[in-house]
């Protein structure tokens, strides 16, 4: 198990698996550097997504990147609705309320799906699925290569809005201000709902780069959720750079881990690395104190 | 001392339902109202009482739960001897958490987060140690005694289940009238003017959790005692963390009637969505999702809420 | 009663406290004013110890309680109240008050008799009403009424005055006289000149963290650094200079 083209290859499958996690986180981060909310929802409008993305490929025969263009958008006006009409109204500006409210519709979202869809887990198959391309000598499988690029290409649009865009720049008031963004004339609520659109347009995207190498079932948010949060805390709440490289690390950490301890242990390391940052290091890598 | 008089009639009137009903779907009913109370009471402990939302408290139930299973089914030890330890190991569980999450100045949302991560460990744990039977579980065999506290009727767990709910009831009623509670509610609404009033803020917090998850520890026993089943699942899942919060927030946070009142509400919207929708697994759960929404956005004070300002 | 040597501390880049030393008389009012931003709150803080000072030390009749936690210290006999008042907005007033006064007394019973006697003297009515529903005066005289209640030999107000108008003002003068009558020794953050000089026996000024004069309310009043703290530099000469050219 020392081998080096094992650990080479596992090393490399983390990398990718990280950077479709870190799409994830980047998505949490964002809504939790603007809105200052923990969106336990996270983990199950993944799956929502997912679900997505699988009957546009088995009803539509949709090919699951090519429904990128339609999951991000369809995504983005979810996420805007929920925040306008649901989190937003229900929260009352108090943290305890919005922390309840999130995982309501965790709970709905999760639910739903169990009561429409079953417990199945379900796969897609694509004629690339079980292709692979040889990366430095390492086998890495095709669909996850793509993840990888994919991943790394939405985040760097993400940085292009929040960095060149007005919208960019609102929100980045917003998030250092919220007062004094609301005294210059930033819509303020407008910010915060454009954000979490924009937080679950991340998850769109995430889905259509994770479906192919991966599966769903109404369970699967579940385990998203807790690995999210390890990511955005390990990077630092609200940090861009901190989600990215978090998520990587984490990647790569459960592929190593999942060789050594094997899958289900390996991932009590990440919870437990978790709860190490929390208690001693709660900003994290990049975050501000 | 309205209220001891309330609480006081409740468990007469329960107590004397097994001899006016017999129907075990009835007694059954009443059975699972009193067992979310009881999760609720624990939740409602930290959370009601003491302001820290705990999303992981699955890890004090199935502390307790497993602690009981493991010590009957492995070294035959007796129920009610295991009953003891299992509140102790849940209480040591809550103790231990608290000490570390309090210790680092854990609150809100990183709280929250950090419950749901030890309950998850555990829940792994779970999986892969032998003395947890790991992802097979525990069962528990069958000897219906009340030596054993098993019994062949429903009428004995009705007992079991309403003395823990009556415990609980004794001890938020005790949380309202105490000194400790009145340090607890303090914490609760401003830790920084609690401290300058001399209240030790860290060790109301510890106590609080201590007593909140020995008080899920004793349902944990139940579940184990009525159900003859535990894995790590049941034990440390999320749906046991999300049963105990459901109750308290519809009910009202802090109140002594809260989570029975919340429990009763939601066992009736069970009874009425399986009416309506069949037995489709996830649909009750939507709609207590729906609940939960609802309560904090309209009715953040829950039931007992609403009474109290019609009643002002 | 409590003195305090040397106590430096710092923020980032912002040296909030530097080398303060002074000492509070044990059965006065003594007053700190300076300045907004001249460290006055963060004195108070490391005196209750919710913040540790990074040199110096704060003793406390005789004995030395440098960084020592705030429900201990309120234990040994300091209370404090907090500038931006901080009620237990889901309770009532009476219950309020109780926290403190439960320190020395474990009965409930005993407590909320005790929370309607303080009241009582700090003049505040209406007990069952929620502490979220007071008005800002009211909330004022809860937060004195509070710390009142846990018994203190030292009670460290911050700016109890402040948001009041000359009526609410006026009213809660006295309040404080009587506090310091039956034996509560008053050290007190102000910014309301009048409550300052008419209340005091000794008053501490401090400009940018460090002590700059301390002495009975009069000379303070004419002392030239104090007069430049508050008015800029210069301004004490030309205040002399003007008063001279009325007289002349």
């Amino acid at each position: 198990m020392l081998d080096f083209p094992i650990l080479f290859a596992s090393f490399l499958n983390g990398l990718a698996q990280g950077a479709v996690y870190a799409l994830v986180a980047l998505g949490l981060t964002l809504i939790y550097g603007v809105l200052h909310i923990i969106n336990f929802a996270h983990g199950a409008l993944l799956m929502a997504a997912l679900y997505g993305v699988f009957f546009l490929n088995a009803r539509l025969g949709v090919d699951p990147y090519a429904a990128l263009p339609v999951m991000a958008p369809a995504m983005f006006v979810l996420g805007y609705c929920l925040q306008r009409f649901v989190v937003g109204r229900a929260g009352h500006g108090r943290d305890e309320n919005v922390l309840l409210v999130t995982l309501g519709l965790a709970i709905v979202l999760e639910n739903a799906a169990l009561a429409a869809f079953k417990s199945d887990t379900r796969t897609i198959e694509t004629a690339y699925t079980f292709s692979t391309v040889n990366v430095a000598g390492a086998m890495i499988a095709v669909p996850k290569a793509v993840a990888f690029f994919g991943a790394l290409a939405v985040a760097a649009l993400l940085l292009l809005l929040v960095t060149r865009t007005d919208l960019g720049r609102a929100i980045r008031a917003v998030a250092k201000e919220r007062q004094g963004a609301r005294v210059v004339g930033i819509d303020v609520e407008h910010v915060f709902a454009m954000t979490f659109g924009i937080g679950l347009a991340c998850l769109g995207a995430a889905a259509c780069f994770l479906l192919p190498a991966y599966y769903v079932n109404p369970q699967v948010g579940n385990g998203f959720v807790l690995l999210a949060f390890t990511i955005v805390v390990l990077g630092g709440m609200g940090s861009f750079a901190g989600a990215l490289a978090g998520g990587l690390i984490v990647g790569v950490i459960e592929s190593l881990g999942g060789l050594w301890l094997g899958e289900s242990l390996g991932q009590i390391g990440i919870f437990l690395a978790f709860i190490a940052i929390l208690l001693f290091r709660p900003r994290g890598l990049f975050g501000r104190a | 001392m309205r209220e001891l008089a309330a609480i006081t009639a409740l468990t007469i009137v329960v107590a004397l339902l097994p001899a006016f009903v017999t129907s075990g779907f009835a007694l059954n009913l009443a059975i699972m109202v009193l067992y979310t109370t009881l999760l609720g009471q624990a939740w409602n402990v930290l959370a009601g009482f003491g302001g820290q939302f705990s999303f992981g408290h699955a890890l004090f139930f199935g502390t307790g739960a497993y602690a009981s299973a493991a010590l009957q089914v492995h070294l035959g030890v007796n129920a009610w001897l295991a009953l003891p330890v299992a509140i102790a190991c849940g209480a040591a569980a809550g103790a231990f958490v608290g000490a570390l999450s309090f210790r680092y100045g854990l609150r809100g949302s990183y709280f929250a987060l950090v419950t749901l991560a030890f309950a998850e460990v555990f829940r792994i744990l779970a999986n892969s140690v032998a003395f947890t039977g790991g992802g097979v579980g525990l069962l528990l065999p069958l000897k219906e005694s009340a030596a054993n506290l098993q019994f062949a009727g429903k009428a004995g767990f009705l007992y079991l289940i309403l003395a823990f709910v009556l415990a609980g009831f004794l001890v938020s009623w005790w949380l309202k009238h105490s000194r400790f509670g009145a340090w607890l509610a303090a914490v609760r609404d401003s830790e920084e003017s609690a401290a300058a009033l001399g209240v030790d803020v860290f060790r109301v917090k510890l106590g609080a959790i201590a007593l909140s998850a020995a008080l899920m520890s004793a349902g944990g026993f139940f579940y184990v005692q009525y159900f003859h089943y535990i894995d790590p699942h049941i034990a440390y899942g999320p749906a046991v963390s999300v049963e105990a919060l459901l109750g308290p927030i519809a009910g009202g946070l802090g109140t002594v009637f809260g989570p029975l009142l919340g429990a009763a509400m939601l066992q009736l919207l069970g009874e009425l969505t399986r009416n309506l929708a069949g037995d489709a697994p996830g649909v009750s759960l939507v709609v207590y999702g729906v609940v939960l929404i609802g309560m904090v956005t309209f009715l953040p004070r829950g039931i007992a809420g609403l009474i109290a300002r019609r009643g002002a | 009663m409590l003195e305090v040597r040397g106590l430096s501390i710092r923020f980032g880049g912002v040296q909030a406290l530097d080398g303060v030393s002074l000492a509070v008389a044990a059965g006065g009012i003594t007053a700190l004013i300076g300045p907004n931003g001249a460290g006055k709150s963060t004195l108070f803080s490391v005196v209750s110890g919710f913040l540790a000072p990074d040199a110096g030390t704060v003793h406390f009749l005789g004995e030395d309680v440098t960084g020592v936690a705030p429900h201990r210290l309120c234990r040994m006999g300091i209370a404090r109240t907090f500038q931006i008042v901080q009620p237990f907005a889901a309770q009532t007033v009476r219950e309020n008050i109780a926290v403190g006064a439960h320190l020395a007394r474990p009965s409930r019973r005993e407590a909320l008799a005790h929370a309607e006697r303080v009241a009582e003297r700090v003049g505040l009515a209406q007990l069952d009403k929620l502490a979220a529903n007071l008005t800002v005066a009211a909330r004022k005289r809860l937060e004195l009424a509070r710390a009142l209640a846990t018994g203190p030999k030292l009670l460290l107000l911050d700016e109890v005055l402040a948001g009041l108008n000359p009526n609410e003002v006026a009213a809660v003068l006295p309040v404080v006289r009587a506090i310091r009558d039956s034996g509560v020794t008053v050290f007190m953050i102000e910014h309301v000149m009048q409550a300052v000089m008419n209340l005091a026996d000794t008053v501490f000024v401090l400009n940018e963290g460090r002590l700059i004069a301390g002495g009975p309310p009069a000379q303070i009043a004419s002392d030239a650094r104090v007069i430049e703290a508050y008015l800029g530099h210069g301004a004490a000469e030309r205040l002399r200079r003007a008063a001279e050219a009325a007289h002349a």
